[in-house]
């Protein structure tokens, strides 16, 4: 199985599916071990400052419980194509990124292929924020997937623009000013990078003095890392209990020993003990589960403007003014006027001459929820 | 495992898909940009301009207020789109110095759903309207600008007086700002 992940709930979930007899783990991680992590990632000391977590995660792991295998990458998930994906049973998820779960997500439902049942992996997520958590099982294609429930995520609390400029009240207000106002000021096109420690010296410099001249104290340079990196103070505890919850669901399903989770669990630890499991619907028009691509014959000598005609002729769709696309290019753009001019030419090109029998062809259009894909296979 | 593969054949036998070869799909960010972008309804005084066509997530939005203290200005906005979006709002900029009290000398915008108020569930369209309320209603509350703030909130003839200096590449205090008359 692969885990992908290292940090305060990977060290977590290696560990239970170290223990719960799981012989054959890979490990993704693209993060190196800082010292801010000890206190909670309990599988690296003080020595392993600077390396890589996947790595010194996998061999701690190793060297306390016989038998199990453990391959490390360090690496971005991103780095990995369907190959590397088919070869796991099963994918379990201990991420704090949005964008990287997005990812994920949108990968393992692509990668169902109706032909080959080796090639559905259910996919375990958990994620956990403060005293607040939760796991889910992902079917891809048969229920609800991470996309699906995007809308339910509250994104960050931020702070007006407006409060950061002129009335900081908190030593958080004055590292934001620094990060978002301060930096593109007085460094123009330079990119902040988060990782770097001089850059982060600037704007701790920076923060404080805006501190003292508001009256505020508080800010630190660990503090100004936290903010500019979006760190939210992660508990143990409820690394601890999303992680347990996750390697259960993880055991059931590969041992068929139980019913597994339907499909959601939120854990919600701020007021004493609270959780709450559901099912989670898939979300109609979901982009990435909810239109999965349908087979659409069309003659290679069609025109697209034929196609679009034939298109709107599918009892099934309402389609009024679609856009259509394909991975590669724009086939054509119903607005704004720049792009419309630019793509109309296509409308007289064949098919054949803009498109490969087999290629999928993506469609939005007022009419519809979100889009359709179409496979268009020439006959 | 087999029950959850027969879950999905009983769904395959249902549905009777037949399933063609993998290809690269456009990402869901990217195909939400696409129906935000293409089913923007802009009046008169606004349009996009694509630098790159091939990208369509960096565009510029130039507003051109008919009425209000800005009549007359020709305002560019730079909309940048991330990979996480709708789940992170776009970053928007103003390209001028300009004499406004939500919008700083180097072009920051303060708009509540750029920010602190943005939902996934709203679109470029939303965003739209609302900077083209801030020409309409400048808000002295919400203060980027806190000098151009304080003299729209003390007197509004003199503020008119300086935004109109000031759309001409004019001076308002010390600070010299960008002609921006049409
Ligand atoms: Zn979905």
């Amino acid at each position: 199985m692969l885990q992908s992940g290292a940090g305060g709930l990977g060290c977590e979930i290696l560990k239970n599916l170290a223990l719960s007899g799981f012989k054959d783990i890979h490990v993704i991680d693209m993060d190196t071990i800082d010292v801010s992590n000890l206190n909670r990632q309990f599988l690296f000391r003080q020595a392993d400052v600077g390396k890589p977590k996947a790595t010194v995660a996998a061999e701690f792991v190793m060297k306390r419980v016989k038998g199990v295998k453990i391959t490390p990458y360090y690496g971005a998930i991103q780095d990995k194509g369907p190959d590397y994906y088919m070869q796991f049973q099963l994918v379990i998820c201990g991420l704090d990124s949005v964008e990287a779960r997005r990812w994920i997500n949108a990968t393992l439902v692509e990668m169902v292929d109706p032909q080959n049942p080796e090639s559905l992996k259910p996919l375990i997520d958990g994620g956990t924020e403060g005293f607040k958590g939760q796991s889910r099982v992902i079917l891809p294609t048969l229920g609800s997937c991470y996309e699906c429930s995007l809308d339910m995520l509250t994104p960050r609390t931020a702070v007006p623009m407006c409060t950061l400029a002129s009335i900081p009240r908190q030593p958080a207000h004055c590292i934001e000013w620094a990060s978002i106002l301060e930096w593109p000021r007085v460094m123009g096109d330079k990119k902040l990078d988060n990782d770097d420690p001089e850059h982060i010296q600037w704007l701790y410099e920076k923060a404080l003095e805006r501190a003292r001249e508001f009256n505020i104290s508080g800010v630190t340079y660990s503090m100004t890392q936290g903010v500019v990196k979006n760190i939210i103070p992660a508990i143990a505890s409820t690394n601890a209990i999303i992680a347990a919850s996750c390697c259960n669901e993880a055991l059931k399903i590969v041992t068929s020993s139980n019913p597994y989770l339907n499909n959601y669990m939120m854990y919600i630890g701020d007021e004493g003990v609270y959780t709450h499991t559901f099912a989670h619907e898939q979300k109609d028009g979901c982009p990435v589960c909810g239109n999965m691509a349908t087979d659409f014959h069309a003659k290679a000598d069609w025109t697209l403007d034929e196609f679009i005609e034939r298109l709107k002729e599918k009892p099934d769709v309402q389609i009024k003014k679609p856009t259509l696309t394909t991975e590669r290019r724009k086939l054509y753009y119903a607005g704004p006027p720049q792009l419309n001019e630019l793509t109309k030419p296509n409308l007289d090109k064949r098919l054949k001459d803009l498109l490969d029998s087999g290629e999928e062809v993506a469609i939005t259009d007022p009419g519809l929820p979100f889009s359709l894909r179409l496979n268009v296979i020439f006959s | 495992m087999l029950k959850i593969w027969s879950m999905k054949q009983q769904q395959q036998a249902a549905s009777n898909a037949e399933g063609g070869q993998k290809k690269k799909k456009v990402t869901a960010a990217q195909l939400r940009a696409q129906k935000d972008i293409t089913e923007l309804s802009l009046p008169s005084t606004m349009r996009t301009h694509f630098p790159d066509p091939d990208d369509i997530l960096n565009f510029t939005l130039t507003i051109e207020p008919d009425e209000g203290m800005y009549k007359g200005g020709s305002f560019k906005f730079t909309f940048a789109i991330n990979s996480n979006f709708p789940h992170e709002p776009p970053k928007v900029k103003c390209t001028h110095k300009i004499y406004h009290p939500n919008i700083d000398l180097e072009g920051n915008v303060c708009l509540n759903i750029l920010r602190e108020d943005w939902k996934p569930v709203l679109n470029l369209n939303a965003v739209i309207v609302g900077l083209q309320f801030l020409f309409l209603e400048p808000n002295p509350s919400d203060p980027l600008n806190k000098e151009a703030a304080e003299d729209l909130r003390l007197t509004r003839d003199n503020f008119k007086r300086n935004v109109k200096n000031s759309m001409q590449g004019g001076f308002v205090k010390s600070t010299q700002f960008d002609r921006v008359l049409k």
